[in-house]
């Protein structure tokens, strides 16, 4: 991409590039300086605010909050995987009342903020959700909305002769859907499927909101106990984002070895849409929270 | 009801403030957003790596952790300013990164022979960007964008935390006081933030249905 915009550089080009690189670095590395010593005059530096995290008990305080973070987005995964599939079938169903239903929910949890979700079940029902069950209710209302839009792209982006060839042999329509397009719009789609992974782990942090005890919530415990809010949120951070980098990177994989796969059977008849593209975009469109 | 029609003013209010928020969030997100997407595509290494790093983290970041890394880390480095202020920045650090995303995947919808046109008459990167791919990119882009524009518009309700008495705080009071009318104002608020989504998406749809017209 980046070559196409311009010349491979000439002799003068290169000087002006490396002219470039130079003062580009001097500008980042001064920024970056700069932080790091206003950091440094407020004592951010010192090892009693890093300490902490040397202390076992600390450790198993921000181990607890992240199997609380992973459980609560794991539940919400598979929660809303069902809830986007039911919700997909539902707007393609050839019953009006179903389709509208399924469409009303959709749009209504879609273009409402997830937090307002969140806060009305967790306000709603304190004893019977409680912090968990409102946060894990909000994530698969709202994600399972998203799923069931990315289905349905999936389902309508496969060709028409599948349906058919089905109805031919004599399927139903429940079986059509069941055992024949949704098996392979969820295989096209789930590089899709994966980003949105990410996008709900990142969105449990709304549970520090309704203080539910997760990542952040936990790392609240520990900056107010030792007054060390940046370090603590570098630490908690870079736990975040390695975390999704590994999901994001299994997407990735998942993504070349369909494409390989196709590639492998072309000429072939194939049960997988012929279109890459269609997922990639998918997929780009997905990862907004 | 009595609860929405004795407190209407200030359930408009909270949405003004919302929908200021949005706004402002909204310009400083694009202009950075811009400059990150032509950073990541520039000839200068430095910048290619400042932009697509500052991409890989943020985006992978929960925008309530940008959120207590702002509100709380600005005043550490010595810039002082009020939650709200604090609050379209800690917005617009979040987005931009989307966004940057956004137009560097639509520059690269553009097909490869514009920008070697542009090249064969001469013309050098930033005119190439300006004149050629950019007015194509955007575009190609406005869905996309809208979409973005659309979540930064619900994250907004992350500020309710950060002190910010923006649409969804004023749900929170209100719900806290009148805990038997939570239908109803549940009901309404959601109503008020779909009225702003789903009216953008249809002024961005009728936009590109006219320019696709004419």
């Amino acid at each position: 991409m980046t070559s196409v915009l311009y010349d491979p550089p000439g002799p003068r080009g290169r000087r002006r590039i490396l002219l470039g690189t130079v003062l580009a670095s001097l500008v980042l590395l001064a920024g970056a300086g700069w932080v790091v010593k206003r950091l440094a005059d407020q004592g951010q530096f010192e090892p009693v605010l890093w300490e902490p995290f040397k202390d076992p008990d600390i450790q198993h305080t921000i181990a607890l909050g992240a199997v609380g973070t992973l459980k609560a987005a794991g539940l919400a995964i598979v929660c809303s995987m069902v809830v986007g599939a039911v919700l997909a079938v539902g707007r393609l169903s050839a019953h009006r009342p179903v389709r509208l239903v399924c469409t009303v929910v959709v749009e209504v949890s879609r273009s409402i903020p997830l937090l307002l979700l969140m806060l009305a079940l967790f306000l709603a029902y304190p004893q019977q959700l409680g912090s968990f069950g409102a946060l894990v209710l909000g994530l698969t209302i709202y994600n399972g909305s998203v799923l069931a839009e990315v289905f349905r792209a999936g389902i309508q982006a496969l060709p028409k002769g599948q349906s058919e060839a089905a109805f031919a042999l004599g399927l139903r329509k429940n079986q059509v859907m069941r055992l024949i397009l949704l098996p392979q719009a969820i295989r096209s789609m789930l590089p899709a499927l994966i980003s949105q992974c990410v996008v709900t782990l990142k969105d449990t942090a709304l549970g520090y909101v309704i203080l539910y005890p997760e990542l952040l919530s936990k790392g609240k415990s520990i900056y107010i106990t030792y007054f060390n809010i940046i370090p603590t949120a570098i630490v908690i951070g870079a736990i975040y984002i390695t975390t999704n980098i590994l999901i994001s990177k299994l997407a990735e994989y998942l993504q070349r070895r369909s494409e390989h796969r196709q590639k492998n059977q072309l000429g072939k008849p194939t049960l997988m849409p012929l279109d890459p593209l269609a997922s990639v975009e998918a997929a780009a469109s997905g990862t907004v929270t | 009801m009595q609860v929405l029609i004795d407190n209407w003013g200030s359930i408009l209010r909270a949405f003004l403030e919302t929908l200021e928020l949005a706004g402002l969030s909204a310009v400083v997100c694009l202009i950075v957003g811009s400059l990150l997407a032509v950073m990541r595509v520039s000839p200068i290494p430095p910048l290619r790596l400042f932009g697509s790093g500052y991409v890989t983290i943020v985006r992978n970041t929960p925008l309530v952790l940008v959120f207590i890394l702002v509100v709380h880390g600005l005043p550490e480095l010595g810039l002082k300013g009020s939650f709200f202020t604090r609050a379209v920045i800690a917005l617009s650090v979040y987005t931009a990164a989307f966004v940057c995303e956004v137009l560097r995947s639509g520059m690269l919808t553009i097909p490869a022979g514009q920008a070697e046109a542009a090249r064969a008459l001469g013309m050098t990167f930033g005119q190439n960007l300006r004149l050629v791919i950019m007015p194509q990119a955007v575009r190609a882009v406005l869905p996309p964008l809208t979409s973005v524009m659309i979540a930064l518009l619900k994250n907004t309700a992350i500020a309710e935390a950060f002190g910010v008495a923006e649409a969804t705080g004023k749900m929170d009071d209100l719900v806290r006081d009148h805990a038997d009318a939570i239908l109803p104002i549940f009901i309404a608020f959601a109503a008020g933030y779909m009225i702003i989504t789903l009216g953008l998406s249809r002024i961005v749809a009728w936009y590109e249905r006219r320019a696709a017209a004419s």
